[in-house]
């Protein structure tokens, strides 16, 4: 038998940006309602590859043909008009806009407002994802966002839909309904390429996967054949080293935050609601949740960006709610949030003058408020050496660095500081996998030499393997805190939330 | 197809070389408008830029160099460290005018005295005066968010009002004959700011200046406040977490901005121009915000780019008594140049790269 | 102080006349600030379409003809801003001050052989039946084209914003552009087409300062409107109706003062010079005051630079 056209075919496509390849020679195939899993390293050339496709960038050279039609979308529009949509991962909704204009605006001929509503209305409910047309994005959850995404991909019929990293804002429970809304989309024939680097997810849903690696393809597979371990080592290209966790004694409590309810700043934002919390000594307190539940403000009253009133925030018995980030840190309880440029660091600043941004009390770079540059030049040093940090020298600017670099400069930045509490939010977000393993190590280190650490992240495996307890984060409540070991998937989702109040798509039998 | 690529650090070399590239390119587009005008463009540019320092009258014309460079750079200065913490005040020219009235009333308010305290007190009550006047936006921006940017310049306005009321009213002098304007300042030994060196322009204000510089350049280079200064305007949530207060740093800004101007106001009324009267405020406080920016906001830079901007309003000056060229058109002339400055810029935080459109 | 020498009746009929031209450039604003611009060279363009229009309408004796120059002054002067901030990214608060330092020399440069002379008339309508009503016919409906043209350009630009593609397709560029860019709208474009209809409506604005409300040309003769319109799209919370009341607030302040002036008040002119200034930062004031709303109504990206990294 004839295999049948493929709907998408990709050859020798190649894109280079100055000093990097970002894909080299890749060529692959998507056959008609086929779930395809694109699998790789951040920084491995996904999304270099799939903006092609969506005509956000052009190639500087290789094919593309839909169809058996060459296919060479100039911008966005074409790509659509020519059935290709995508569910970005970031950076495509509008805040202050309703869900109706929003949806309109990724259309190409957008009824009027009014029939669009009536529409939304209907393909949420043929696909489980209940919305409605006039709430205000910003005051959507992560889930609720990501849903206006796939219904604005869904109005238009695509044949082929680009999912970017979809479940990173998701509970568990919240995928699995997702994966049947697109299985369902699959059986009525639409094809799907899915980005992920979460190999479960993807031995769950694919039926083939391309992986790329330092921007080149380097196996295709179908991977329910093949186990997660050998997915991983093809991704990342060489045997990862577990985190290896020291027996740890835990000490005497050194931070306690109690019943602290808390305004958001802007009008977007979370508010946290009667909050308890407390970490010991040599604890590792994991604190789960999708995006956008309160874990920026959590972070924030915990560094001293807010203040709270003095007794919500304890550290080593001492009240310090209404101290700032300085006094925080000459007492012992340092952070990292999760920005990394613009927030954790100063991006058109050098390393050094990064190392002093929070690193000038507990090193004393500074005396009566005059600059020791000498010494601030030697903290970064010893950051860079002792975290192997890959840049030219501490005089670079913090936004010449790749993220796990700079990560890794963030929280070694902390480290070195010897905290009594670190807090860190999203410690390895958006960093390459051997960068991550190394900054989990450092914290499980940090911590069985007698630290408190608070990691808040969205990432299970994550908090699975470095926690001694773990709660979440749901609408700006946290959950009591249970021991990690032995907390089962179903369980954690449920924590964190559970389905909210998503229904699975009605499957006709 | 021309793309612009942003650099992984600001180019040092641009970075230095900007400003001299949008002075001469300045200079090509100013000649053409003076062309326009129906002026010889060479002849013009010249007596703007060499004649007054090299001319036959220079004799006249270069300490009047140090006359005019003195308050530009002295407000410049403060400034230079709002802009860099992205606090925005352009209402100099008001903090200006206040930090006159209130220095030069002081002097008049005790007319006829000798104390050799005299004009140290109303040096300090001008630079009062103009950090009272910066006050108005900072604590309506820290406790209303108000922004400062529209309500310090709004006060220019209101500050000209009481200019001129006072020119015409209390600050009168009594022994004009009735014409507007206060008593003369030349007339008035403990309240002169006379020159200190007699024949270069140097008084007391152009010391200032130079204090400041020194004073900025330290600020900026050896102390925690520089720093966070520099933090705030690159990265404000950065900052925040480094444990600045930005209500404090707003305050500090806007205050030592508008004392500087009030300072500047204060030299300029009690030296050069000797007299309150209903527009004795030259622009400084607005062509003070193109010195900054073309010193790229650091105090080095401003001091030369005072320096500049002073020789061309001599050679505007000069332009206009030999060429006839109308004093508006050096006004245009140093807008034009801040234009060039910003768009020059770019080089310094992009590359830009020239290739052919590929075929796909 | 006499009240009664006050003529109210031609008080209310100036109020139209004198809010105008704040009307005219706080709307173009308005619409750049929607798009996420924000333009501080309003006062600049304002004077340029002052003497633009003043010296084509002497030179061509058709009033007409200076508000199209006017206009057509104002867009080109934007632009400059608009390619020196979009397309090489120069900070937009240093530029916008550019265009009005800039501006404001130019004007005067322009200006040179202006001084003194009067403009051609701009005919009053004479609607017929509203223009005879008393009273209210003097005050409301026997005023020059322009008066009623800032109003419909008002309404135009409230239905254009809410109503179609063009205008969500604009508020979306302004909520945030990397998302916009994602979808493929051309931000930079969107951008420049917005920053010159402010240009343009800044430049009618001061037009109708030179040809219908002074009548003649003055050296910076705008006095801070131009600054004052700034501040009344953000007293109008980026809202097109609101923005006609807070011109018509600042109108008559500014015709109650002076006509308090020509009354002989025993407040001395100066002050009641400065209180159209004092009464618009107050009302500043009033509105940023409110934390939450403030922040809802502006646009996500106002005064930040675009550039597609990809």
């Amino acid at each position: 038998m004839m295999k049948p056209k493929p709907l998408l075919a990709i050859e020798d496509l190649t894109k280079a940006y100055p000093g990097v390849v970002a894909n080299n020679r890749v060529s692959f195939e998507i056959e008609p309602g086929e779930v395809h899993a694109l699998l790789g390293e951040n920084g491995a050339g996904k999304s270099t590859l799939v903006k092609m496709i969506y005509g956000l960038v052009r190639p500087d050279a290789g094919r593309m043909t839909l169809k058996g039609e060459p296919f060479e979308p100039h911008e966005p529009r074409a790509a659509r008009a020519a059935g290709v949509a995508m569910v970005f991962q970031h950076f495509s909704l509008f805040e202050a806009l309703n869900v109706a204009e929003n949806i309109a605006l990724g259309m190409e001929n957008a009824p009027p407002q009014r029939q669009l509503a009536a529409r939304i209305t209907e393909v949420s409910e043929t696909y489980g994802l209940p919305l409605d047309p006039d709430r205000l994005v910003g005051d959507l959850s992560a889930g609720e966002r990501q849903r206006v995404e796939i219904i604005r991909c869904l109005l238009q019929d695509p044949q082929l839909l680009i999912m970017d990293e979809p479940t990173s804002v998701l509970t568990p429970q919240e995928v699995e309904i997702l994966f049947q809304t697109l299985r369902k989309l699959s059986a009525e024939g639409t094809s799907i390429l899915y980005i992920s680097h979460k190999l479960e997810e993807i031995r769950a849903l694919c039926e083939t996967a391309t992986i790329l690696r330092g921007g080149k393809v380097v196996a295709t597979c179908d991977p329910r054949d093949v186990s997660a371990r050998s997915l991983a080592e093809m991704m990342v290209g060489q045997t990862l080293m577990q985190p290896s966790r020291a027996r740890r004694e835990m000490g005497p409590v050194r931070l306690r935050i109690k019943d602290l309810t808390l305004a958001p700043a802007n009008p977007f934002g979370t508010r946290l609601k009667n909050i308890s919390l407390s970490v010991q000594a040599g604890e590792i307190l994991g604190i789960g949740g999708v995006a956008g539940n309160g874990q920026d403000e959590l972070l924030s009253v915990l560094s001293g960006e807010v203040h709270t009133k003095k007794g919500a925030v304890e550290l080593n018995g001492k009240p310090i709610g209404d101290l700032g980030p300085n006094e925080r840190r000459a007492l012992g309880l340092l952070a990292a949030p999760e920005e990394r440029l613009g927030h954790a660091a100063a991006p058109d600043m050098s390393l050094t003058e990064n190392a002093l941004l929070t690193g000038w009390v507990r090193k004393r770079l500074s005396r009566r408020g005059f600059l020791n540059w000498g010494k601030a030049r030697a903290f970064a040093e010893e950051v860079i050496a002792d975290f192997d940090v890959r840049t030219p020298g501490p005089a670079n600017a913090a936004r010449a660095l790749s993220g796990g670099n700079l990560q890794k400069f963030v929280i070694g930045r902390e480290i070195l500081q010897a905290p009594d509490v670190l807090v860190v939010n999203q410690p390895t977000w958006g960093v390459d996998a051997s960068a991550a393993a190394a900054i989990r190590q450092a914290l499980l280190d940090l911590a069985a030499s007698g630290a408190a650490v608070i990691c808040i992240s969205q990432d299970l495996d994550e908090l699975m393997e470095i926690s001694d307890n773990f709660a979440a984060l749901n609408g700006g409540n946290l959950t009591p805190p249970r021991p990690a070991k032995g907390l089962s998937v179903d369980e954690i989702g449920l924590m964190m939330g559970g389905a909210h109040d998503m229904e699975a798509a009605h499957v006709e039998p | 197809m021309i793309r612009l690529e942003k650099r992984p650090s600001p180019s040092r070399f641009w970075t230095m070389l900007t400003p001299v590239l949008a002075v001469v390119l300045t200079m090509i587009a100013g000649g053409l408008m003076f062309a326009i005008l129906g002026k010889p463009p060479v002849e013009a540019i010249r007596t703007i830029f060499w004649d007054p320092l090299f001319g036959e009258f220079a004799y006249y014309f270069a300490p009047q160099l140090l006359v005019k460079a003195g308050p530009l750079i002295l407000i410049a200065i403060g400034l230079s460290l709002g802009f860099r913490a992205g606090i925005w005040n352009i209402g100099a020219e008001g903090q200006y005018i206040i930090g006159a009235l209130v220095g030069g009333g002081v002097g008049l308010a005790v007319y006829p005295s000798d104390s050799p305290f005299l004009f140290p007190l109303m040096v300090i009550a001008g630079g009062l005066g103009g950090f009272a006047w910066a006050m108005i936006p900072a604590l309506l921006r820290t406790a209303f968010r108000t922004n400062e940017i529209l309500v310090s310049l709004l006060l220019v306005y209101v500050a000209e009002n009481i200019m001129a009321s006072m020119a015409l009213g209390l600050m009168r002098n009594p022994d004009g004959a009735g014409f507007p304007g206060s008593r003369n300042f030349k007339d008035y030994p403990a309240a002169f700011n006379d020159e200190l060196v007699t024949g270069v322009g140097m008084h007391w204000g152009v010391l200032a200046a130079f204090i400041a510089v020194i004073f900025a350049y330290i600020l900026l280079q050896r102390h925690m406040l520089g720093f966070q200064i520099k933090l705030t305007g690159q990265s404000p949530r950065a900052a925040v977490f480094g444990g600045v207060r930005p209500a404090r740093l707003v305050i500090f800004c806007l205050g030592i901005s508008g004392m500087l101007a009030g300072l500047a106001g204060l030299f300029e009324v009690t030296g050069p121009s000797g007299q309150i009267t209903t527009d004795f405020n030259q622009g400084y406080g607005f062509t003070a915000i193109i010195v900054a920016f073309l010193g790229r906001l650091h105090p080095v830079g401003i001091l030369l780019a005072g320096l500049l901007m002073a020789l061309t309003y001599i050679g505007g000056d000069a332009a206009q008594l030999n060429l006839g060229l109308p004093s508006s058109a050096i006004q245009a002339f140093q807008g034009m140049l801040l234009f060039f400055l910003l768009g020059v810029d770019i080089l310094s935080n992009f590359r830009i790269r020239f290739r052919k459109r590929e075929v796909v | 102080m006499d009240l009664s020498a006050i003529n109210w009746l031609l008080l209310l009929a100036s109020l139209m006349v004198a809010s105008t031209p704040i009307l005219l450039a706080a709307l173009g604003e308005l619409v750049v600030e929607k798009a996420g611009v924000l333009n501080l060279g309003v006062e600049g363009m304002m004077i340029t379409g002052a003497i633009c229009g003043f010296a084509i309408a002497v030179e061509t004796q058709s009033p007409v003809m200076g508000f199209f120059a006017a206009a057509l002054g104002g867009a080109v002067l934007s632009l400059i801003f608009g390619i020196l901030t979009q397309v090489l990214l120069s900070n937009q608060v240093a530029t916008g001050l550019a265009l009005t330092l800039f501006g404001l020399g130019l004007s005067s440069l322009l200006g040179q052989g202006y001084i003194g002379i009067k403009p051609p008339l701009t005919a009053k309508l004479h609607i017929p039946y509203l223009s005879d009503i008393p009273y209210l016919g003097q005050i409301l409906f026997r005023h020059d084209p322009l008066v009623y043209f800032s109003l419909i350009l008002v309404l135009v630009v409230w239905l254009v914003l809410k109503f179609t593609r063009a205008g969500l397709v604009l508020r979306a560029v302004g909520e945030n552009h990397d998302a916009a860019h994602a979808l493929g709208f051309k931000v930079v474009r969107i951008r420049l087409a917005a920053i010159a209809f402010g240009g343009a409506c800044a430049g009618l604005g001061g037009a109708y300062l030179s040809l219908i409300r002074v009548p003649q040309w003055t050296e910076g003769m705008t006095a801070g409107a131009g600054w004052i319109a700034l501040a009344i799209v953000v007293f109008a919370s980026w809202k097109p109706g609101r923005v006609i009341l807070g011109a018509y607030l600042f109108g008559g302040v500014t015709v109650l003062q002076l006509n308090l002036q020509a009354a002989g008040l025993a407040i001395p002119v100066e002050y009641l010079s400065m209180s159209p200034y004092l009464i618009t930062i107050l009302v500043l004031v009033i509105m940023s005051a409110d934390r939450s709303r403030a922040a809802l109504n502006a646009p996500g990206c106002l005064g930040r630079s675009f550039h597609a990294s990809s």
